[in-house]
């Protein structure tokens, strides 16, 4: 529980994954904090400006007027201030610890952006690629799983832990994803452990809510972000 | 590297020029660490490398006791944690922790590929990588301050993630065409100072000369004038 006296503020948009992530880090701590919408495209506000200065982005995490930013960085954050509070979302372990951020890292800076290709791209060859991709990337992810994690129904062991949220948080845009493409990217056939997985991290209490209902996701994919994807690549 | 200490075995896998790798050697170094060094050849990887770090075949590892660690800053804090001392390299208290992360990510998003392009490129584009190279190098002035090393009376985390690209920024002045000292004369003198006072520094960072005529080779190979 935040003390009193404690002030903490998460300046986030409702679609980003990295914004979900800090929503959950934040209540499977139990920690209370004022959830600020931001305008992300045009007009940011002048707190988020002053907060973020290097990259003017969401999330910002702001502690007693502190701001933490980058994702990644925020939750590492919550799990050292809020130590006193289980479950621990970092294992314990330097070589786990190590294993999650590496995972963490290779599914938000490189498999992501490589399966929301599937949505930017022009040509037939291009999505064929961006798909071969994502599968190729989620391949890797099982292989892992049954090596490193099989048994266990979390990443995190018996409770969800940083590679959960980390992986998990995407899950709403892979659902969008793949309704908006009408393929399966995690496919139980293909990958049994992952597929299962994600069912059960979608089923968490502290997580349930926090990840956005599909068709409003499609409908923002839609609306706001297609256009802009187009307006760059021409 | 001859030292004292070790835990199980420590291999690494890397590649003389990589500032990435460098990072590694310097936070072992500053840890008394021993460990077994090998060269890598980029064009010609080993099956190590290849089975060690199959999703991006990407050096360096540090493969501790049969286990691989991939990703220099992911290596750096494991590097950190297994030896805490001597010469510890994360903060203790969370927030000044969380700003050495911002800042040793801000330089990996950041430096390796503007400083790439500033030798790379040509005409309008290399102008404009120019003015980011100095943006970028003005940014972590502003945050370096009057301190003595990032990590404040102490070489740390954020010092051990910039100072290899160190030896790379007489490569950016002389393609680009500026100088770091005097856009930046407190960065400068945080360098000099780094390789003055850090053996891990002096021994393992290479002469900005010999940098330059290996940025010469690879210009070659992409066949860039």
């Amino acid at each position: 529980m935040a003390a009193s006296g404690e002030e903490v503020k998460l300046l986030g948009v409702w679609p980003s994954p990295y914004v979900i992530k800090v929503k959950i880090a934040l209540e499977l701590k139990g920690v209370r904090y004022e959830y600020l919408e931001q305008e992300i495209w045009e007009n940011k506000s002048e707190l988020l400006l002053k907060s973020n200065p290097v990259y003017k982005k969401v999330p910002v995490l702001i502690h007693n007027d502190r701001p933490v930013c980058e994702s990644a960085i925020i939750l590492q954050y919550i799990d050292e201030v809020w130590a006193g509070a289980r479950p621990s979302i970092l294992p314990s372990d330097p070589y786990e610890r190590a294993i999650a951020r590496f995972w963490a890292g290779y599914f938000e800076d490189t498999w992501f952006y490589g399966a929301i290709k599937i949505l930017q791209v022009k040509t037939e060859k291009e999505k064929a690629e961006a798909i071969e991709q994502s599968f190729a990337g989620l391949s890797l992810l099982e292989e892992t799983y049954e090596k490193s994690f099989k048994g266990k129904p979390f990443f995190g062991g018996d409770n969800i832990g940083y590679l959960d949220i980390a992986l998990g948080s995407f899950l709403g845009w892979v659902k969008t994803i793949e309704k908006m493409s009408g393929l399966k990217l995690i496919d139980g056939a293909k990958f049994p452990l992952l597929a299962t997985w994600a069912e059960r991290f979608c089923s968490v209490a502290t997580v349930k809510e926090h990840i956005p209902k599909t068709d409003k996701m499609i409908e923002y994919c839609s609306k706001v972000l297609q256009p802009k994807w187009h307006a760059l690549n021409n | 590297m001859a030292c004292e200490k070790g835990e199980g075995d420590v291999v690494l896998l890397d590649f003389w020029a990589s500032p990435f790798g460098q990072r590694v050697r310097i936070a072992l170094a500053e840890k008394g660490v021993a460990y077994e060094y090998r060269e890598e050849d980029l064009a010609n990887k080993s099956r190590m490398l290849l089975e060690m770090n199959p999703v991006h075949k990407k050096i360096p590892v540090l493969v501790h006791g049969g286990k691989p660690v991939c990703e220099s800053l992911i290596i750096v804090q494991y590097i950190d944690e297994v030896w805490a001392h001597p010469n510890p390299l994360l903060p203790t208290e969370p927030y000044p922790r969380a700003r050495a992360r911002f800042w040793a990510d801000f330089i990996d998003k950041k430096i390796y590929d503007c400083g790439t392009r500033l030798w790379k490129l040509k005409g309008e584009a290399l102008q404009e990588a120019k003015k980011e190279m100095i943006c970028i190098l003005k940014l972590l002035e502003g945050e370096l301050g009057d301190k003595k090393y990032f990590g404040g009376d102490a070489f740390g985390f954020v010092d051990v993630a910039l100072v290899p690209f160190t030896s790379w920024f007489y490569t950016y002045e002389t393609s680009a065409g500026f100088s770091v000292e005097e856009e930046c004369p407190k960065l400068a003198a945080w360098a000099k100072r780094c390789a003055e006072e850090r053996e891990s520094v002096r021994k393992t960072l290479y002469d900005p000369q010999k940098i330059y005529e290996f940025v010469g080779l690879l210009k070659k190979k992409f066949g860039v004038e």
